[in-house]
């Protein structure tokens, strides 16, 4: 099969991969760039365990080909630390005990993070309301919520 | 000193045991560092895929592989012709100790015939994921079909179709517990008698990693080595060595971060046997990576009971005796003991009251479908689900408080340990106080005041299911040593797939030895760093684990005192220790230094390196962990709506280590209990294709599904482990779907409703009002 090279810049760092025309985003970024920090869970877009932005806007990367990400910009939970500084968000997932096995946490982390940008003091009800496209099979999500509530009245809380 | 002493004291600094500890594994998870197994890169390797049954039941006539390897990028295709060849067996083995028939386990290929719809039948290597697909979609696979045989209750029946032709009846095992004579004698003389017909619905697990293995073979020293998504690297090497048809020596089975198990990645598949038999036929690692779709196609699934009960009462309420008829369907093959695993659901179905007389029987049945294995519980939601059910429902036909009959046949706590009628004996309780604050919790009174029929219209139900729980079971090993440095080297038989152990353990090895938590390390989850182990399934990690790392690292404590008495010129039992340093009188000598001169070339006779110690531990008798949950629930009567409006948890684990982790193992038991008692539905359709064979087709619970759980706990300690710890893995899973279902049926019990079997979506309240209107 013709295959296509794409640019893509993946947490910061500038990458060109040559991928058929079927291939998925999230193969592309785990198997080619080789930055594993998207799960694979369902391939079908409903687990969202490979939740990643491309251009700002959280997307699941099994639900895009790599082609459609052409000259985009993906940050994914990889990128989310600052050096050994784990993101406010990170911080109060473990403070929380946010995750178990860790699978879903990738995506529940970056899913927080758009939910946090565009509304910095959810309710509960709207913290689970954003998480629905994120299935957890360990923590009932309670712990999330928490994680997640705890970081916006963290950041509600700095200068 | 011993465990229970050192880990008593209140007044050290270094004291984790009981206290909310924040998890050191979380740090590589939320950077996304950590290692899957799908992660982990191998040059030259290729990819292994399935060619899978089309049919539920069917003669394999021919298989074309030819077009697949034509596809530029194949490097092989097999058949079962291919493994007969071969030394390897292929047959994923299966304990049949009591089983009624000595029938073959599962192929890792079909053999002449599929037997459920994904069967494995052919299997391609490519160089990469989407030409393996591409040749899977290549190879042609003629069949001629069979009658399937779906219903495991008439599976049974003369004119049912055979699954396999030396079991006539489909009942590959068939198991009596319990006195059948007193119990007959007990609904004789009972003044009433309950009865009911329900469902345990078959479920499928869905860890959320998918089943995935890697394995290279080693051409020149004969060994393999197989990373894969393993709750027991000791369990798959000791299974994949008797596939493969090597001893197990040759195998070093790794399990690295895995993404949630649930049981189902407690035993052997096929796709893990196959990834390490290619492995050796190429001389190339091979990686084989289950879709969602091939991990519900196959599995394996979990529960599928059938159930006729009757409980039988004296005018009083109290209980006099319990039968109980189940057949528990198997699916096309037995995996390792899933068969024989209907044999002993019984256990539990004593639950928490006093019941003289008991009888259960089962038979266990082949059908074309999935097979079954456990899924978290393994035969406890399944029995508790019968007897809360049960009492339940005799509680409404007497005109009794559910509660009140509870309360009323609850085991008194002076009477541990108790053996229940079903010959299991529970080594401590103390059920009245967990069944009050989950009463108090949830406001039961005020409840039942305001009744079912509320200003808002919706109708209001409250439901209380009480469990017990049994954990801990067989031997665990553990290895403590102590570095040159006197870091302290932890390595056990359990693997963590999310329960936190790295901390957990971590937590007992810091306080037994004061030393601080960072200067502990937990290393699980490879063969080569355990001689022998279990491993993490049945809530047995902190009972069996735990105790072992704990009496390992006294002995470890023990031995450096030996060896600092010498050095000092002391008895040891007059030296004194304190966070890292013997002392007595003005001398003393720290444990770093202990360790160090243990490593050295001149090192006193009889001192171990580091003063490794190992051990097997195993319990003294199951510790039996119980509770009890209560939910409240609110049903519109027009669209059958149901809202989850309090869900409270009480729950008895014993000691607990870490009251954190043991509340989100509470939370995500419930959440998958509730995933079966609300949506989650396995359909199969009329000629046996799997109908549910995507997430989108599950009703898997997400984040808006599930409800707030306020947690509560008591503390009856396990009698049989120092720790006095008991498991607390499967008590959510166990007690959520009753709770539920009682719930539901409590709030239309004024209709006349009596039972609802699971899923209770909202589609099936409302079909239930319709009807009972
Ligand atoms: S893997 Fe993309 S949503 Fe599940
Ligand atoms: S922590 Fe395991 S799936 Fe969420």
């Amino acid at each position: 099969m013709a295959e296509h090279e794409v640019e893509l810049t993946v947490d910061g760092e500038a990458a060109s991969v040559a991928v058929e025309p079927r291939t998925l985003l999230v193969h592309a970024i785990r198997d080619q760039l080789g930055v594993t920090a998207p799960k694979i869970g369902c391939e079908t877009g409903k687990c969202g365990a490979c939740t990643v932005t491309l251009d700002g806007t959280l997307v699941k990367s099994c639900m895009l080909l790599a082609v459609q990400a052409e000259g985009g910009t993906v940050r994914t939970a990889a990128g989310m630390a600052d050096g050994d500084e784990l993101h406010p968000i990170q911080q109060a997932f473990r403070a929380t005990h946010g995750l178990q096995c860790g699978y879903c946490t990738p995506g529940m982390l970056l899913a927080a993070e758009r939910l946090l940008a565009d509304q910095p003091n959810p309710s509960r009800a709207e913290i689970r309301s954003a998480l629905k496209g994120n299935i957890c099979r360990c923590t009932g999500y309670q712990h999330i919520v928490d994680a997640i509530e705890r970081a916006a009245a963290d950041a509600g809380g700095a200068p | 000193m011993s465990s229970a002493a050192a880990l008593e004291r209140r007044d050290v600094d270094n004291e984790h045991v009981g206290r909310r500890v924040e998890r050191r594994e979380d740090d590589a998870y939320l950077r996304a560092s950590a290692t899957y197994t799908d992660d982990i890169r191998h040059d030259g390797t290729v990819q292994l895929a399935f060619v899978r049954s089309s049919h539920a039941h069917a003669t394999v006539d021919e298989i074309d592989v030819g077009p697949a390897l034509a596809i530029d990028g194949v490097v092989a295709a097999y058949t079962w012709a291919d493994i007969a060849d071969s030394p390897s067996p292929g047959v994923l083995p299966i304990r049949t100790g009591s089983l009624e028939r000595n029938v073959p386990g599962h192929p890792v290929l079909a053999i002449d015939r599929v037997r459920y719809h994904g069967q494995p039948v052919a299997a391609v290597v490519a160089t990469g994921p989407y030409i393996a697909a591409d040749a899977v979609d290549a190879v042609s696979v003629t069949y001629t079909p069979k009658t399937p045989v779906l219903d495991p209750v008439t599976a049974p029946d003369e004119d049912a179709p055979n699954v396999h032709d030396g079991v006539p009846d489909n009942v590959i095992a068939r198991t009596g517990r319990g006195d059948p004579t007193a119990t007959d004698r007990a609904f004789d003389c009972a003044d009433h008698v309950t009865s009911i017909t329900l469902e345990n619905n078959r479920l499928i697990p869905n860890a959320l990693e998918p089943r995935v293995a890697q394995a290279r073979y080693d051409t020149v020293r004969d060994r393999f080595t197989v990373e894969l998504a393993s709750q027991s690297v000791h369990g798959h090497r000791r299974k994949l060595a008797e596939t493969l048809g090597v001893p197990s020596r040759k195998l070093r089975v790794i399990a690295p971060s895995v993404g949630g198990g649930f049981g189902h990645k407690g035993h052997h598949h096929p796709g893990e046997a196959m990834a390490a038999w290619a492995a050796r036929d190429l001389g190339r690692p091979v990686k084989w990576t289950a879709t969602r779709r091939e991990n519900y196609l196959e599995g394996a699934h979990g529960r599928d009971h059938h159930t006729e009960a009757a409980i039988a009462l004296a005018a009083d309420g109290r209980i006099r005796g319990l039968r109980v008829d189940t057949i528990a369907n198997v699916g096309a093959y037995g995996l390792g003991g899933s068969a024989a695993m209907s044999g002993w659901y019984g256990s539990l179905l004593s639950s928490e009251y006093a019941i003289p007389a008991i009888h259960c029987a089962t038979r266990g049945v082949f059908t074309n479908t999935c097979p079954i294995h456990s899924y978290r519980g393994a035969g406890r939601p399944e029995a508790i689900y019968v007897t809360e059910r049960l009492v339940d429902a005799a509680a409404h036909e007497l005109g009794f408080d559910p509660v009140t009959i509870r309360r009323h046949n609850l085991i008194p706590s002076d009477a541990f340990p108790y053996e229940t009628a079903i010959g299991t004996t529970y080594d401590s309780g103390n059920y009245e106080p967990a069944l009050d604050r989950a009463l108090d919790g949830i406001e039961y009174d005020r409840l039942r005041e305001a009744g079912r029929n509320r200003a808002d219209g919706r109708l209001r139900g409250v439901g209380v299911a009480c469990y017990t729980e049994s954990t801990g079971g067989g031997h665990e090993s553990a290895v403590v040593r102590l570095e040159p440095d006197g870091h302290v080297d932890v390595a056990v038989g359990t693997h963590s797939h999310g329960q936190g152990h790295e901390t957990t353990y971590a937590q007992l090895v810091a306080d037994v030895m004061e030393r601080p938590l960072a200067n502990v390390s937990v290393n699980e989850g490879d063969t080569t760093a355990t001689p022998t182990g279990t491993g993490t399934f049945g809530s047995r990690s902190a009972v069996v684990g735990g105790n072992a790392v704990v009496s390992c690292a006294e002995t470890v404590l023990d031995d450096a005192r030996s060896l600092a008495a010498d050095i000092l010129g002391v008895d040891a039992v007059t030296l004194s220790y304190r966070e890292g340093h013997f002392a007595a009188d003005d001398e003393s000598i720290s444990l770093a230094d202990l360790a160090a001169r243990s490593y050295a070339w001149n090192a006193p006779d009889g001192v171990e390196p580091g003063f490794r110690t190992a051990t097997s531990y195993a319990p003294d008798g199951t510790a039996y962990t119980f509770g009890t949950h209560a939910v409240e629930v609110a049903i519109e009567p027009d669209t059958g709506a149901l809202d989850i409006v309090r869900y409270v948890a009480v729950d008895d684990c014993g000691r607990r280590i870490n009251p954190t982790l043991v509340e989100g193992q509470v939370h995500g038991g419930v959440a998958q209990g509730l995933g079966q008692a609300r949506s989650e539905r396995t359909v199969y359709d009329e000629s046996g294709r799997l109908a549910t064979d995507r997430m989108l087709a599950y009703a898997l619970p997400r984040s808006i599904d599930v409800p707030r759980i306020e947690t509560e706990h008591t503390v009856t300690p396990a009698p049989g482990n120092e720790l006095g710890v008991k498991g607390i893995g499967e008590a959510g899973t166990i007690a959520a779907p009753p709770a539920l279902v009682n719930a539901v049926v409590d709030a239309l019990a004024d209709r006349g409703v009596r039972h609802v079997d699971m899923p209770v979506t909202d589609e099936c309240i409302h079909q239930t009002i319709q009807s009972s209107d």
